[in-house]
């Protein structure tokens, strides 16, 4: 018979212990019900219609107010993982071709307001998306081109056809700005209505909204996910500056700012708060880009266009910018990473991404020379933003100067600076950006194409129009990669009709007590917070 | 050397001793004032000079060197795009002062003409434009300079005109209450007997007399000015990137720097408090010399 062993024992009683830790570690991680979850924003939202807009500051604060029909797992949203919001059981697969896709809809769901949920509002919903009237904005709508037709069988059915199979639909139906409002709002109030209005039928009611202040929500008692959401409410607190965002963490007066921090602030809050906060972070499916105004001379000449984007050293830029600045990686239209997007030899063939800058800044002088452009003062529009857009914008100033341009820059607050790119165009240049929320490269590089409802440089270009066909038609990834690069090739070197500069990385520090939620590859996505909740034991 | 020749030299010499002594007195006598000048000497002749004395370019990116405290070679360190910050200071002043003095002269001198039509000729006119005053001086400066760039747009065009539409009002009213009491000196009076046009009679009598005070105010709106002008760039309804300006400067560097790199807030902050310390010392030893009452005492 063995002997006692005294090592056995302890390392019983520790495991033991351990065990314990774990059960209790597990029962404490249950989510709790209760608590005002505060959160910043650093800008405010042009309006409250999240078809039309295209900015983080009209999601967070509205988007827990609204359900769409699916959306990536808030559980894992690193994921290109679909789950059902409003639809029944599993997203559904496609039938006859792939160009058909039946979504069953879960029943008893209302608008905040009492009317009950059909599909009808689904499809008065989606034909605004996707076939919005004359004059009616609608962002993301050349991300459907696919869909030749939506329609409601029956109360609690939505058929979506398409013209053709597309491995884009599903990524492009899960873009959480897909909104459902009532088809009676629509019909009865028009559809510029939800630009001042919320009815949602999501986790979180209106509340009121302050302008430059604060949006404010209340628990939905009616929402459709059962137990959900566990915050009481939230309060989202609008704070342009930087500083004064990063202030409300240290100083617990906001718990969490989703869109992210620069690599500097994120230091400063660890060396300040240790334990009672976590950081989480991802690379961004978000590009900033130099938009020019192709109506306004000399930016309507290609090799004007070129020369901008020539001069640009981005992999310094990178280098230097990615300690201060909430970009890293440098990209060409597709998410870096990602399959279809170009290699960094393939990349190094495109203008402006060579690694030769001087060689590149030769020919940018000699194109403007070409062109007849001497002493050329660019007006450009820039964004009351500090990450990225000024920060971005100033470095690009220098670029420019480097082949000779002079830049004149005029930083406008948000809903001004989208005034000026959407609508009156005065500039010559304009800052712009194109973050996606689901990574899904086909309908992400949308944005290029002179028909996009969010393309703001008022180009023509049929050729580039007609490469994008193909690659929506494209089955196989072989496929899709060698147009991918036609499409880059016309987009960004041989027409220049934008200039992409640096990939975004972003960086969430936040209050640990803050659990539930999830970093996203965009600070788009995961925003209903209907998962979120407080540990009221670290608060 | 004959003796008339003699005399005038000694009376040359005489001259120029009793210039710098005069000049010595008057910083004996106001020495704090004597250090405002200084001040603003020093910031005028750095702004002029500001391409000889500074060793890079203000706006040209150095990123190799970002961030990097003060140093033999960066003496004020550099900032987040590693632009030398001794340099966009020196930059800067010129900005502050073209900004200041712009906004300062335009204000004041529109306060001198509107003043003293008010007060020359008095009645239905001058009842409506001291209302307007009333109603224009009723807001805080800031707020008025804010409303007007917020409306305007940013850039240093529209600064100017910020800063400038609420110093009018201001200097109007302190030129109108001197104008009124010139108006009743007699030679005003025997001016207008010789059948002397209005233009003559406030340009040629009235205006020399309120000289005074325009300059007193001149003086003290350049220190108010560079402020104000800090506090636009500062909100970001100022000078706009990457124009140096102070006030932006402290704007880049507090909002993000201030614990890991201090001095690119710091310095920019240093210069505005100096800057308008001194301009306001200035104006005061001005205002002390130009008021009769205060020189007899």
């Amino acid at each position: 018979m063995k002997c006692f062993n005294p090592r056995i024992a302890i390392a019983m009683v520790i495991g033991f212990a351990l065990g314990l830790g774990a059960v209790a570690s597990v029962s404490a991680a249950k989510a709790q019900k209760g608590g005002i979850l505060q959160f910043v924003v650093a800008g405010e939202s042009p309006s409250k219609d999240g078809h039309r807009e295209t900015t983080y500051a009209t999601i967070h604060p509205y988007a827990p107010m609204y359900s769409v029909l699916i959306r990536v797992n808030p559980d894992d949203p690193q994921s290109s993982d679909f789950v059902c919001d409003l639809c029944k059981g599993k997203v559904p697969k496609p039938t006859e071709g792939d160009t058909k896709y039946t979504f069953k809809l879960v029943k008893g769901v209302k608008f905040h307001d009492g009317t009950p949920l059909t599909a009808h509002d689904v499809v008065a919903t989606y034909k605004k998306i996707i076939f919005p009237p004359q004059g009616i904005p609608s962002a993301r709508k050349a991300f459907f081109k696919m869909v030749e037709s939506v329609t409601a069988p029956d109360n609690h059915t939505v058929v979506f056809k398409l013209k053709f199979p597309s491995g884009a639909f599903l990524p492009a139906l899960a873009t959480p700005y897909n909104w459902i409002y009532a088809k009676k709002d629509l019909d009865e109030h028009g559809y510029n209505w939800h630009r001042d209005n919320v009815n949602g039928s999501g986790p979180f009611m209106f509340v009121q909204h302050q302008p430059g202040a604060l949006v404010e929500g209340k628990r939905n008692p009616n929402y459709h996910h059962k137990g959900q959401p566990y915050l009481d409410g939230f309060k989202a607190l609008v704070a342009k500056k930087m500083s004064v965002r990063i202030q409300a963490i240290r100083g617990n007066r906001a718990a969490i700012e989703f869109r992210g921090f620069p690599p500097k602030a994120r230091d400063d809050l660890v060396n300040a708060l240790g334990d009672k906060l976590k950081v989480q972070e991802s690379d961004w499916n978000c590009s900033l880009l130099a938009t020019p105004n192709h109506k306004r001379k000399p930016f309507d000449d290609a090799r004007v266009r070129r020369a901008l984007t020539l001069a640009v050293n981005r992999w310094e830029g990178s280098k230097y910018l990615s300690k201060i600045a909430i970009v890293k990686t440098v990209g060409g239209a597709v998410f870096p990473g990602h399959p279809l997007a170009a290699t960094k030899e393939e990349l190094t063939q495109l203008a402006g991404y060579g690694t030769d800058i001087e060689k590149a800044r030769k020919e940018a002088r000699q194109l403007l020379v070409q062109a007849g452009v001497s002493n050329l003062t660019i007006d450009y529009n820039n964004r009351d933003v500090d990450q990225p857009y000024k920060v971005v914008g100033t470095w690009l100033i220098d670029q420019w100067k480097q082949v000779g341009l002079n830049v004149k820059q005029t930083v406008r607050p948000t809903p001004q600076f989208y005034a000026n790119l959407r609508k009156s165009h005065e500039n010559d240049v304009s800052i712009d950006f194109n973050c996606q929320s689901v990574v899904n490269p086909i309908a992400d590089v949308s944005k290029f194409l002179c028909s996009a409802g969010n393309n703001y440089s008022q180009c023509e270009d049929p050729e580039l129009e007609a490469i994008y066909d193909k690659l929506l038609r494209a089955a196989s990834e072989k496929e899709q990669r060698s147009l991918m690069r036609q499409y880059e090739k016309r987009a960004l070197d041989e027409q220049a009709i934008m200039g992409v500069t640096l990939w975004w990385y972003k960086i969430n520090p936040h209050r640990a007590y803050v659990k539930g939620w999830k970093i996203a590859p965009s600070h788009y996505l995961n925003q209903q917070l209907d998962n979120v909740w407080l540990d009221q034991s670290m608060m | 050397m004959s003796t008339p020749e003699i005399a005038v030299i000694t009376d040359e010499l005489e001259e120029k001793r009793s210039l710098v002594a005069k000049t010595w007195d008057l910083c004996r006598r106001q020495p704090l004032g004597a250090a405002g000048a200084l001040i603003v000497i020093v910031m005028m002749v750095a702004a002029a000079l500001a391409n000889v004395v500074s060793a890079y370019d203000p706006e040209l990116n150095d990123l190799e060197h970002m961030l990097e405290g003060p140093n033999a070679w960066h003496w004020m360190g550099t900032d987040e795009f590693g632009r030398d910050i001794l340099t966009r200071i020196i930059y800067g002043a010129r900005t502050a002062l073209a900004i200041g003095f712009t906004a300062a002269f335009l204000g004041a001198t529109g306060g001198l003409v509107l003043g003293v039509a008010s007060a020359y000729f008095g009645g239905i006119i001058d009842l409506i434009v001291q209302r307007i005053v009333d109603v224009v001086m009723a807001f805080p400066l800031i707020i008025m300079a804010l409303v007007v760039v917020a409306t305007l747009g940013p850039g240093t065009e529209n600064v100017i005109i910020a800063i400038t539409i609420p110093f009018i009002p201001q200097c109007a009213r302190v030129v109108r209450s001197s104008a009124l009491s010139i108006r009743e000196i007699p030679y005003v009076d025997a001016a207008r007997a010789l059948g002397f046009s209005n233009g003559r009679i406030i340009l040629r009598h009235m205006v020399p007399n309120v000289m005074a005070p325009y300059l007193i105010m001149l003086t003290a709106f350049v220190g108010q000015a560079i402020l104000l002008e800090a506090v636009l760039s500062y909100l970001g309804m100022g000078v706009q990137d990457p124009t140096p300006a102070w006030g932006l400067m402290l704007k880049g560097g507090a909002e993000e720097f201030l614990e890991s790199a201090p001095w690119v807030s710091i310095f920019p902050g240093l210069a505005i408090s100096l800057a308008v310390f001194g301009f306001n010392l200035f104006g005061d030893a001005l205002r002390d010399v130009l008021d009769p009452k205060l020189r007899r005492m």
